[in-house]
């Protein structure tokens, strides 16, 4: 099912940020007005090609779409393979167009031209991991976008940037010290069954099966690098300190988007490849994540800094996420994809407004802000929308992604899942509270002149409300590209373990009100088949 | 016995145009001493550009030599003294290139110093002479002959600079344990002699082939094959014969470290596998396990010791520590049956390295003031902001060393770790992965103090017109080759026909 199509545009994604970040570089000191210009021209451009993709893209085609390839280290059977399917297609157009709004939107203060180029460098970074189609070319991304991230963090970060940055990027590489290693031996062993040595993540998980035990040590030494991504408890304690020094913009993007490369991760290389092996380790990593859920949450409510408590709640949310894709449910899987672009938009917004309030005050403590509603009625609108979309509020775009994960597991996970759902009453709590705090109250006298939002942050900020809204109220034209991808991708982790998915779960989402019959009066696998051959052939 | 003796004594063949890489450099080195001691005051430039063109010339041949094999040329000559395969050639290129970059170095590291003579160079191409012939030996004799050549030469050039204590201080203490070294290597020779009655390596093998029993043998050989160990274990500084590496590293003036990390390390490696692979390939499992003893120590050792360090020289010291035992997961590899990655990999490693290791001693030459003293982490404070250029450089060497992707330290590291896990050293290839994150540490804190650190020093030296030469070169082959490395991975692979010899 793959297309090859004549212009490399998945290509010419990863190109045309790395040219844009060389080209920002090189524009001489005498021209500082033109710095801006050029990152922005080069990241629109870009932005405008991932939305270009998402009309372009076949909505019912579960393979590779966009498919280019090419030989790269022939000796090594190592190629540029790129391609795009329903599952990593929203993620590519989330960092298209999240990296402009940060490049456009947030001032980096000094060093403007560093700054600049470094972040679009890491696009380049991110882009390849998301389109990548071969273990050594996603190896390579994934590795690399260590590099600028360490550099924005240190160098643009606040007072403890230079311990957050070595910390990210040493927990980080650790991970990636055993994922190279199991890359390699997928790829050696895969030799024998194949004849010949491939890095081709299409060919080696087609065509090739390892022995059970070989399969569940190659996938633990992928899970690894992917659980610190994540970050899955007990491997996220880079992340507070990560996001809590990073720069405004930096922060937007660890949580908009680097943040999902563990989970692309685990969809992409974990279930793809070693199907046997995910089945069999279901149990601990559906306990990590709700483990990651609580204990997320819990340290979120503690937290006396806005910027460490989102960054906690993150771990919550993609507590869900990992929850969702071990689950193996249509549902849940496509609610954990969903959640992965929903919760870029909400937690990055979320981030953009802590760093708003500590442009505003010099500080993030929320012990010393109080009372802000009163003088900055619109920007404590605009951070209750947002926070209300982290919590899950219906009709907002963190609802439906938890929601369709939630449901999804049940079925297959369900007292894991009971757990997981207080998860969502804690955000409740923790975000309520921190709300109740800063918001509320009368202001004293260092927040009674906290400046209302300005024009250019409205702006901004109006491009994450649409999405939150979008989503929340229809999101059906993402689910469409996502589910044949997904159901694509559970069929062939039934095919190659003794896995089979819960007969009869529905799988529209404009079913979702009735789902919880349709699972109790037991509607057959062949029927949910039907179904969703049907919603296929409407969308065609 | 007398006939017997007479029929050897015939004298061989020798194959002159073969050999002219090797007569190449020594006539370099002749030219050198002879017309510099002859003609007192050479034109600025003189000198250096005599040995970079020998090492050009004699990098040149080999490479014709290269093209040649296969078709007429033999690759054992001197009645099996020396044999001219591809392997040898490799690593002759590779020290070649490492004359031509390091003795630019020196170049402005002698002018700065006002020092410039024809010494320091003619010691370069002899050092060579001995890496070229430890690395196409095919006899014992002939090895150690060829490491006693170059140690001697790195004795002298580590000593080199009269004017500074440091410098007196490492030649010396390099030559003392040098020496000692060199005695447990050549009582290996003996023992192995002992046990097999020859030094040959072909004959080495074939004995260990034919005789069924070894029982009688074994004790000698074995302890022969422990001594052996010992001496080259000495020369790759692995643990736990590294101690001298750091004050020798740190005392010697920075090219000659340069040289040292580089062109040293591809002579005692190559002759290391030769004597490993060639002689001993009967009994690899008596030296695989303590290759991979060495390898894990070296490892995890030297990293961990880089950690403690505040001085550059002596981080990279550490660091060149470390990446030997990469380079010891190479040989391992090569130690196991049907194994046709250990040598390539291993090689292609040596080759990355000393690009990458020069370079970054390049930069410290630059960085550090006058008197060399100043490469403390210190001086390194906010080198990003008076030179970015020369950071940004040091950047891509640290981040090369470090493994990171795009760069050729990545593919050298790719190479090895996927040579070991073709023979199923799982052990082994994560033990590296995770030393080379403590790794990662040490390069980051560099990193950290030159781009993120302020200082109130005066602005780094200008960077000098050679120096800047090297540095360019390097950082564009080490960022090429992580992209492109598909041309030099088609190249090593033809080293491996040395198996089985």
């Amino acid at each position: 099912m793959e297309h090859q199509t004549s212009f490399p545009i998945l290509t010419a994604l990863i190109l045309l940020p790395l040219i844009g970040a060389f080209v920002t570089i090189g524009i001489s000191n005498r021209r500082p007005e033109w710095v801006k210009l050029s990152a922005s021209v080069f990241s629109v451009a870009t932005a405008g090609m991932a939305i270009w993709l998402l009309s372009a893209f076949k909505t019912s085609d579960a393979g590779f779409q966009f498919v280019s390839q090419h030989e790269w280290i022939s000796s090594w059977g190592i190629s540029w393979h790129v391609g795009i399917d329903g599952i990593s297609l929203f993620l590519v157009v989330l960092t298209g167009i999240l990296f402009p709004l940060v490049i456009l939107g947030i001032d980096p203060h000094h060093d403007e031209k560093k700054y600049l180029g470094w972040m679009l460098l890491l696009e380049a970074g991110v882009m390849g991991s998301f389109v990548s189609l071969d273990l050594f070319l996603f190896f390579i991304f994934f590795e690399i976008v260590l590099v600028p991230m360490y550099f924005l963090i240190g160098g643009w970060g606040y007072d403890k940037r230079v311990y957050a940055a070595t910390k990210f990027f040493l927990y980080t590489m650790f991970g990636s010290a055993f994922m190279l290693v199991g890359i390699i031996a997928t790829a050696v062993l895969a030799r024998r069954d194949l004849g010949y040595l491939t890095f081709d993540l299409v060919e080696l998980a087609e065509k090739s099966s390892f022995a059970v035990s070989t399969g569940r040590w190659l996938f633990l030494a992928f899970a690894i690098a992917f659980a610190v991504k994540v970050p899955l408890f007990p491997l996220h304690t880079w992340l507070p300190d990560a996001h809590t020094q990073a720069p405004t913009g930096g922060s937007v993007i660890l949580a908009g988007v680097l943040l999902k490369l563990g989970t692309y991760g685990f969809l992409r290389f974990g279930l793809y490849l070693f199907p046997e092996a995910v089945v069999w380790f279901k149990p601990v990593f559906f306990t990590l994540a709700t483990i990651g859920i609580i204990y997320g949450a819990i340290a979120a409510t503690m937290q006396t800094d806005l910027k460490r408590l989102v960054a906690y709640s993150s771990v919550a949310h993609l507590g869900f996420i990992v929850l969702g894709t071990f689950a193996l449910t249509e549902q849940s899987v496509s609610g954990g994809v969903l959640q992965m672009v929903n919760h870029g938009i909400s937690t990055g917004a979320l981030f953009l407004l802590v760093g708003m309030i500590y442009e505003r005050r010099h500080t993030r403590e929320i012990a010393e802000l109080r009372g802000i509603q009163s003088v900055a009625p619109i920007f404590s609108a605009v951070f209750m929308i947002v926070m209300l979309s982290s919590i899950g509020v219906p009709g907002l775009n963190g609802f439906v992604g938890e929601f369709l994960i939630l449901i999804g597991s049940f079925e297959t996970a369900r007292w894991w899942t009971v757990i997981a759902a207080t998860g969502v009453i804690l955000a409740a709590l923790y975000l309520l509270w921190a709300y109740q705090r800063v918001f509320h109250g009368e202001p004293d006298e260092a927040n009674s002149t906290f400046p209302e939002l300005r024009p250019k942050e409205a702006a901004l900020l109006l491009v994450f409300i649409a999405g939150i809204i979008f989503n929340g109220v229809y999101p059906k034209p993402m689910l469409d590209r996502i589910n044949p991808s997904v159901d694509k991708l559970i069929t062939h982790v039934e095919e190659r373990s003794n896995f089979t998915r819960p007969a009869g779960v529905a799988y529209q989402i404009q079913e979702k009100d009735h789902s919880d019959d349709s699972h109790s009066s037991g509607d057959s696998y062949d029927k949910g088949k039907g179904d969703e051959d049907k919603g296929a052939g409407d969308n065609g | 016995m007398i006939s017997v003796i007479a029929q050897t004594l015939v004298a061989p063949s020798i194959p002159w145009v073969d050999l002219s890489p090797l007569l190449i450099l020594l006539g370099g080195a002749s030219f050198l001493l002879l017309v510099g001691s002859l003609v007192p005051r050479w034109p600025r430039g003189g000198y250096v550009a005599v040995t970079v063109g020998t090492a050009i010339a004699a990098a040149v041949m080999s490479m014709i030599k290269w093209n040649n094999l296969g078709y007429d040329a033999p690759e054992s000559v001197l009645s099996g003294a020396l044999n001219l395969d591809r392997f040898a050639l490799f690593g002759w290129i590779t020290i070649s290139v490492a004359i031509a970059l390091v003795a630019l170095l020196t170049h402005d590291y002698l002018t700065r110093e006002d020092q410039d003579g024809p010494e320091v160079y003619a010691l370069y191409l002899t050092a060579a002479i001995g890496g070229f012939v430890m690395a196409a030996s095919g006899d014992l004799i002939v090895l150690f002959l060829g490491l006693e050549t170059l140690s001697l030469s790195l004795y002298i050039l580590a000593a080199s600079n009269r004017r500074r204590e440091e410098s007196q201080e490492a030649g010396l203490k390099y030559f003392i344990l040098g020496g000692f070294s060199s005695a447990f290597l050549l009582y290996g020779i003996a023992l192995l002699y002992g046990a097999t009655g020859t030094t040959n390596l072909e004959e080495i093998a074939s004995v260990l082939n034919e005789t069924v029993s070894l029982q009688r043998i074994d004790g000698l050989l074995l302890i022969g094959i422990a001594l052996l160990l010992v001496g080259l274990a000495f020369k790759v500084a692995a643990v736990p014969f590294h101690v001298w590496t750091p004050d020798v590293y740190q005392g010697s003036p920075s090219p000659v470290t340069a040289f040292m990390a580089s062109a040293g390390k591809v002579a005692a490696f190559a002759a290391l596998l030769r004597i490993l692979v060639t002689a001993l390939e009967r009994r690899v499992d008596d030296w695989r396990p303590a290759i991979w003893a060495l390898a894990v120590l070296t490892m995890v050792v030297g990293s961990l010791l880089a950690v403690s360090q505040t001085n550059v020289k002596r981080m990279l010291a550490y660091s060149s520590i470390s990446h030997a035992g990469f380079l010891l997961i190479g040989v391992e590899a090569a130690g196991h049956i049907g194994d046709t990655n250990g040598l390539p990999a291993t090689m292609t490693y040596l080759l990355l390295y000393t690009v990458m290791v020069i370079g970054s001693f390049a930069v410290i030459t630059v960085i550090a003031s006058a008197d060399d003293g100043g490469s403390s982490l210190d001086d390194f404070r906010g080198v990003a902001k008076n030179r970015p250029a020369l950071a940004l450089a040091f950047t891509v060497f640290l981040l090369a060393q470090a493994g990171v992707p795009l760069t050729s330290g990545f593919i050298a590291k790719f190479g090895v770790i996927q040579a070991a896990v073709k023979v199923d050293s799982y052990a082994i290839a994560i033990i590296a992965m995770l030393s080379a994150v403590i790794g990662a540490f040490v390069y980051l804190r560099i990193i950290v103090t030159m781009w993120l650190e302020d200082t109130d020093k005066a602005p780094a030296p200008r960077v000098p017109f050679a120096s800047g030469l090297v540095i360019t070169a390097t950082v564009i082959f080490t960022l090429f080759v992580g992209v492109f490395p598909g041309w030099l991975l088609d190249a090593a692979d033809l080293v491996s026909a040395v198996y089985g010899g």
